[in-house]
């Protein structure tokens, strides 16, 4: 797969449920969570040893930012390894409750949606070439955000007026337009904050915000990997507007509603459709765009699991309750239903909904159907243990990391962004590294070298 | 077409054959997987939250991003 840069940033829900009396305002938890992240830099923005980045979003949720990665299976890796590091967070936390008295739980949700209807995001970064036009560009990536919630939706029972029902989208319900720069109010699928973290003469980001937080790393993998094949095709000028919808959002809410997948979404052009017909479009042209190109390993195993998704989900969806999110919990609402005679009403179904999303692994329900080899992994679990604290090798994040590291052990002042690394205190020098696709920088290595004098200042990372 | 309908029908004896003689592997890997199922549904009642309708209203956030 050519070179690309990803990135995803997951916003969690956060919950504290006390024991006793004494109640605690998620704003008090999450700062108990900063502190067990890092006890020296009182900050509730943080780089990470592993490149990524940690920090309280608007509505006191706690997002965590993959470092950036080159290549699919980095992304799910690190993607995972945010989840464990936010889970080690919350076993500190909690001890420190219990210290200052509050002996209560805390939840964290790696899901979108809560009880009253607030939802918040899982953001997916795309680095796009500056040379597309943008408005061309997105009428050809529409019908495929539409439409790819049917094997990348991580499913959500929908509390209306008329009775709970299920729905395969967190989201969707939660998407008022196609695009925009706003993100709290009237939220769009594409967000225009355009900040590449790159030269931006060159780059820009495609932020995707319609998607919904996954628990399955098959389905971060095929959401990532058919997204950026569908980019690829669209930045070469290989797709059209052909697949036009009429009504993009009305079409993702009906489509996120209907669970036998035969609801028909009317098209520019007129023709009625369903979202398993409009997939096959873009599977059918990406196999003919890249049967032309050089084999790549990497875009074959994502076009094999593109078409097998798509021919299960034809046949008899249920055949991925081991790959899609949507389907694994809904095959898990449905047996409970069965086998404990209870409707989509009970207050147990909501919270099999709620706790699928669950991060802490001997609480959570996705991590029950883990262990019970219930669900197919990408990555091995030493993978994830080692992205929670190792950079990826191939991007800036590399160097990020290593520096961060090298702060903390010689106990310098510094700070970081995406783009620039500080060493502060008496040396006090600055250095943009512009370009994500670079691992190393000579400068940072000769600043690392020279810089010996041990600094009495904190360490503290902002 | 008549060749089709030759098909459904040998595909209908095969059915009913396996209807006929019951296959015990194929009865004992359905009750296997029934206990499984029944494992896995006590393990979800033990960890959900005794007032589950409670715990689910008290799970409000305000709106992200």
């Amino acid at each position: 797969m050519d070179k690309r840069i990803y990135g995803l940033e997951n916003e969690y829900g956060l919950l504290y449920q006390p024991k006793g009396r004494r109640v605690l305002l998620v704003e008090k938890v999450i700062w108990y969570l900063f502190n067990a992240l890092n006890p020296v830099a009182c900050s509730s923005n943080l780089f990470l040893d592993n490149g990524a980045r940690v920090y309280q979003e608007s509505g006191s949720h706690p997002e965590y930012s993959t470092p950036e990665c080159d290549n699919l299976l980095d992304l799910v890796a690190y993607d995972k390894a945010g989840e464990r590091i936010l889970e080690n967070a919350l076993f500190s936390a909690e001890q420190e409750l219990r210290k200052d008295g509050f002996p209560g739980e805390i939840f964290i949700f790696k899901n979108n949606t809560d009880s009253k209807g607030s939802s918040y995001g899982c953001h997916e970064n795309y680095l796009v070439s500056r040379k597309v036009q943008l408005w061309v560009f997105l009428e050809a990536l529409y019908p495929f955000l539409v439409t790819r919630q049917i094997f990348a939706g991580s499913g959500k029972v929908y509390r209306g007026p008329d009775g709970a029902r299920f729905h395969l989208s967190q989201r969707a319900q939660h998407i008022y337009q196609k695009i925009s720069d706003s993100t709290t109010n009237s939220r769009p699928m594409i967000s225009t904050r355009d900040e590449p973290h790159a030269d931006p003469e060159k780059f820009r980001r495609l932020h995707i915000i319609v998607g919904d937080s996954n628990m399955s790393e098959f389905t971060t993998y095929l959401k990532v990997g058919t997204t950026a094949l569908v980019i690829r095709m669209i930045e070469d000028g290989f797709l059209g507007r052909d697949l036009e919808l009429e009504d993009s959002i009305r079409a993702l809410r009906e489509i996120s509603m209907d669970l036998t997948l035969r609801r028909k979404v009317r098209l520019r052009n007129g023709r009625e459709w369903t979202a398993l017909e409009i997939q096959r479009e873009y599977l059918n042209a990406a196999e003919s765009y890249f049967s032309s190109r050089t084999p790549d390993p990497a875009v074959k195993d994502v076009l094999t699991k593109w078409a097998l998704a798509l021919d299960r989900l034809e046949e008899e969806p249920s055949l991925l309750r081991r790959e899609i999110d949507w389907i694994a919990k809904w095959g898990l609402i449905a047996d409970y239903m069965s086998e404990r005679g209870c409707t989509m009403d009970d207050p147990r179904i909501w919270m099999i909904d709620l706790q699928y999303h669950d991060i802490k692994r001997n609480r959570g329900l996705y991590y029950l159907l883990e262990r019970r080899e219930r669900m197919e992994r990408m990555l091995v679990e030493d993978t994830v243990i080692r992205s929670m604290k190792v950079p990826p090798q191939s991007t800036r994040a590399k160097i990020r990391g290593d520096f961060i590291k090298f702060a903390r052990e010689h106990n310098k002042t510094y700070s970081v962004d995406w783009c620039s690394i500080k060493l502060g205190g008496f040396e006090d020098r600055i250095i943009y590294c512009l370009d994500p696709f670079k691992a190393s920088d000579k400068r940072v290595e000769r600043l690392m070298a020279s810089s010996t004098a041990v600094s009495i200042a904190p360490v503290c990372s902002v | 077409m008549a060749q089709q309908e030759k098909k459904t029908e040998r595909r209908r004896d095969a059915t009913e054959d396996r209807e006929t003689a019951p296959n015990p592997k194929v009865a004992e890997k359905g009750k296997k997987l029934k206990e499984e199922l029944d494992t896995l549904l006590d393990e979800i009642d033990e960890v959900l939250e005794e007032n589950a309708e409670e715990f689910v209203k008290s799970y409000v956030q305000r709106g992200g991003e």
